[in-house]
């Protein structure tokens, strides 16, 4: 019937106009889609004010063996961290930078309470600990391992771990040795977790790179990952238990712990809800693994949904996302227009019901570039997170990317480019570089939007840390950047009145004093929200251990359940919202 | 003499290479997606496998119909909407480049001929247009089957054995040969290691690329020769992009993710039209 209506020609020409058609739509998707979605009217601002601040902090990168020089920018673009801790108990938070390069200190910044920061690093003791025979600073994350009320720091390196005891009067003593923790690492992140709730902080330390490799010493080129997707011949990642009296016993293998995948990041929290503190491992070149506690007596890799999704995962960022009272975690990974598009990834947790994540990253929260650091906190005091990611890996030449040379190998036999050797030499071109960080609005379920030009975040370092910490208590969270060879960024947050919040300090007494791991519920105006106290998160950073809710209209909380890392739980009804609340743990 | 299982034998690889090219290589892609789902989660989503051979399956029996009043063998469509799963990596959660790809590889069969054959083979076609057009929206696979040995000696087993039998090895190994023959010329060029300029011949785009794009007997050209010099042309054309590449030549950096693929879409159709324009004029009117 149609084909006797129409001729030959006619329809020749339909589908040639519906492939036109079809071409067009393809341009037109294509330009919309890193717009994101529908824009809103952030109600905050962001302000650097490290300048004005005292923070003149700039990283510097590792120099690394000459066997290295064809792509020591890559190996070497690490480092740059920073974790918050209240280092002398009087109420300001404080900041502390990593270096990674021999002979350049880490620096403490003490917060005056004033607005401004004074570097007190090499009185403290913490500065010299990037030596040639030690190695250099990746990281650091801070706890009270010893419960005498002074907040302790963990430095981990590529090179060996160094454990500082808080002596007070900012005086730091190293007692790695005493403490049985010198061991060589080529680690990239850690976190303190009290895994058998014991009242006393474990830890647990992620390697990246293998521990035989001495980067300044090295034997053998044989350095680099053995897979893109599934490379399982990164540095072992190992558990350390804490005997007490100072001491610490690795019991990695015993506990199952040992992923020798390429940990980048690590988190620990309460996934299944049974009360255990759970670690959640982003690995770059392979999947991320769950490890779910067995009541102290062991950790077991679990199937939740993420084994076959293997990306590059970069950050491990626990929050609620969604305002269930569930404990989620974002990841970041890796995007290249016309390379790559991994898409980072938000777990969202319905172990208790379907034992497994879901994924709940779509639209302009999967891509962010070539993404670090990420950190989930509610910037605007709404009672929702906003997500703040960093991004950029390599800086340098505008004009030339690396990105060809490197999907040259991309494809190849793992056995090819696992020798350093083989990779294409990057010279001075960059490699996602110059790319400007995400703010991202949390709109609930309609999804997250980009307001980060709007907020005034603009620049494009090479971000790799993000912490968030009201540094000036003023009820508002701000947001402490450090970046790869570059200044660090302090972001001042300016939230539009009208909204309020409320932030708990929890203090442990038969759990660990710090309280890390400790979890605080909270309803307040028909919202619920979780926060976990933070042992170290994200990439290669530490939040205030001071959880801050925003509450929107609500002018206090309804109730605010405390489930304490010992295992104790707490209920508070009525708190006053606008000030912070200083919690101690009931004793039995 | 032989034995009952040789002689077997023997009468299957008779029978497959009599049989329509289109079937064994059904065969050997099915293969490749089915161990790299199993082993690797390749496919990121049966969403994508299904809306891409949806699309290529109703677009060909549509477009047939339409536009020769009857359904056409929809064995082509089937190996086009694979590869495009296979191919595309787009952002997370996109899936209108598996339609308007699939969409845009069949109908260009339909669309864009010369002499009453279709030009560019379909998958070709269609990735090429969406790693040029829509680069914020698509990537191409470069590296998701593991960077494993073992997963590349399958595929490499069967892919020249399903080859040799179609016919096509000829093609196969022209290109191979003038692929590392240039990539050690660009690798004097450069003062880059060798070993990675040959790496990207066992990646799995190269496989796809090697297997299922530059032999499809439906787009090439109609001679041995012709085919081999088709093939080399290819890999000549590839690395003037790799060598521009390496200059980080801007004005071409739109073709750097998927050398060998958009090599083809240039050289294929030119050498096809060419061969086509022979053909016609040196048969009797």
């Amino acid at each position: 019937m149609v084909h006797a209506v129409i001729s030959p020609f006619q329809r020749r020409v339909a589908v040639g106009a519906a492939f036109v058609a079809a071409i067009a739509l393809v341009l037109i998707l294509n330009r919309r889609a890193p717009a994101g979605d529908s824009p809103v009217e952030p109600q905050f601002h962001l302000t650097n004010i490290a300048p004005e601040a005292g923070i003149d902090f700039v990283h510097h990168g590792p120099t690394l063996d000459p066997k290295l020089d064809n792509i020591a920018p890559l190996v070497g673009s690490l480092g740059a961290a920073v974790s918050v801790a209240d280092v002398n108990n009087d109420g300001w938070p404080d900041l502390y930078f990593t270096n990674s390069r021999f002979g350049y200190p880490n620096a403490l910044y003490l917060n005056r309470g004033d607005g401004t920061f004074v570097d007190t690093a090499r009185v403290a003791g913490l500065a010299d600990v990037n030596r040639a025979g030690e190695g250099v600073s990746m990281g650091a994350v801070w706890g009270d391992f010893d419960n005498d009320g002074l907040e302790d720091v963990l430095i981990y390196k590529w090179g060996y771990l160094q454990l500082f005891k808080n002596m007070g009067n900012l005086h730091f003593t190293d007692v790695t040795e005493s403490a049985g923790l010198r061991h060589w690492m080529n680690a990239n992140g850690a976190v303190w977790v009290d895994y058998d709730r014991d009242g006393l902080l474990d830890l647990y330390v992620a390697g990246y790179f293998r521990s035989d490799i001495d980067f300044w010493h090295l034997k053998t080129t044989r350095v680099m990952e053995n897979s893109f997707e599934f490379a399982t011949n990164g540095g072992k990642n190992r558990l350390f238990h804490n005997l007490g009296a100072g001491r610490f016993e690795d019991v990695t293998d015993r506990m199952g712990v040992g992923s020798t995948r390429w940990t980048l990041a690590v988190a620990a929290g309460d996934f299944n809800g049974d009360g255990w503190p759970d670690l959640f491992l982003a690995n770059d070149y392979g999947p991320e693994e769950l490890y779910l506690n067995d009541h102290g007596r062991r950790f077991v890799l679990s199937r939740v949904g993420l084994e076959s999704d293997s990306k590059s995962g970069m950050s491990a960022t626990l929050g609620d996302a969604l305002n269930r009272g569930r404990l989620d975690a974002f990841v970041t990974n890796i995007s290249e227009r016309g390379y790559l598009f991994q898409g980072n990834n938000l777990r969202l947790n319905f172990l208790p019901e379907l034992g497994r994540f879901q994924q709940g990253a779509e639209g302009v929260i999967t891509d962010a570039g070539w993404a670090w650091g990420a950190q989930l906190g509610d910037l605007d005091n709404d009672g929702r997170n906003e997500l703040f990611i960093v991004n950029g890996y390599v800086s340098a030449d505008r004009d030339r990317s690396y990105w060809y040379a490197m999907s040259k190998i991309a494809g190849a036999n793992g056995n090819v480019f696992e020798d350093a050797k083989t990779w294409p030499a990057i010279g001075g071109a960059s490699l996602s570089g110059y790319e400007r960080s995400r703010v991202l609005v949390n709109r609930g379920l309609a999804g997250w939007t980009d307001v980060a030009a709007a907020v005034g975040v603009t620049d494009e370092y090479d971000g790799r840390a993000v912490a968030l910490v009201d540094l000036f208590n003023r009820g508002v969270l701000d947001v402490v950047v450090a970046n790869q060879n570059q200044p660090a960024l302090v972001y001042k947050n300016a939230v539009v009145p009208g909204t309020h919040w409320i932030a708990l300090k929890l203090v442990g007494t038969r759990s660990n004093r710090s309280a890390i791991g400790g979890e605080v519920t909270l309803e307040a105006g028909g919202t619920r929200q979780l926060k976990v106290v933070d042992g170290g998160s994200g990439f290669a950073s530490q939040n205030d251990r001071r959880l801050h809710f925003g509450l929107g209209t609500a002018a206090r909380v309804d109730r605010a359940v405390i489930r304490w890392p010992s295992g104790t739980s707490q209920t508070l009804e009525h708190l006053d919202g606008d000030r912070l609340h200083v919690i101690t743990e009931p004793g039995r | 003499m032989s034995s009952p299982s040789l002689v077997a034998s023997r009468a299957l690889w008779v029978r497959l290479g009599r049989m329509d090219p289109r079937y064994p290589v059904s065969f050997l892609i099915t293969l490749i997606l089915v161990l790299g789902q199993a082993r690797y989660g390749i496919l990121g989503g049966y969403d994508r496998l299904a809306v891409a051979l949806g699309v290529c399956t109703a677009t060909e029996l549509a477009l047939s119909y339409w536009l020769r009043g009857s359904f056409a063998n929809v064995q082509s469509a089937y190996i086009t909407g694979i590869s495009l799963a296979l191919l595309i990596k787009p952002r997370a959660d996109l899936l209108w480049p598996f339609a308007l790809g699939a969409f845009l590889a069949i109908a260009s069969k339909y669309v864009l001929r010369y002499r009453g054959r279709h030009l560019w083979n379909p998958s070709n076609f269609a990735i090429s247009l969406l790693v040029v057009a829509a680069p914020a929206s698509v990537a191409i696979l470069s590296h998701q089957w593991g960077n494993d040995l073992a997963t590349n000696a399958v595929i490499w087993c069967f892919g020249l054995l399903i080859a040799s039998r179609v016919g096509m090895l000829h093609v196969t190994l022209t290109y191979v040969a003038c692929f590392i023959a240039l990539a050690l010329v660009r690798s004097s060029i450069t003062g880059g290691p060798p070993l990675a300029e040959i790496a990207p011949l066992t990646g799995p785009m190269y496989q796809l690329f090697i297997f299922f794009m530059i032999t499809d007997p439906k787009t090439t050209v109609s001679t041995v020769r012709g085919r081999m010099i088709v093939a080399a042309a290819v890999a000549a054309a590839e690395t003037v992009i790799r060598t521009a590449g390496d200059f980080h030549v801007g004005a071409l950096s739109a073709l750097y993710p998927a050398p060998p693929i958009l090599a083809l879409a240039i050289v294929g159709p030119v050498a096809n039209v060419i061969d086509l324009y022979r053909a016609g004029r040196s048969s009797p009117l």
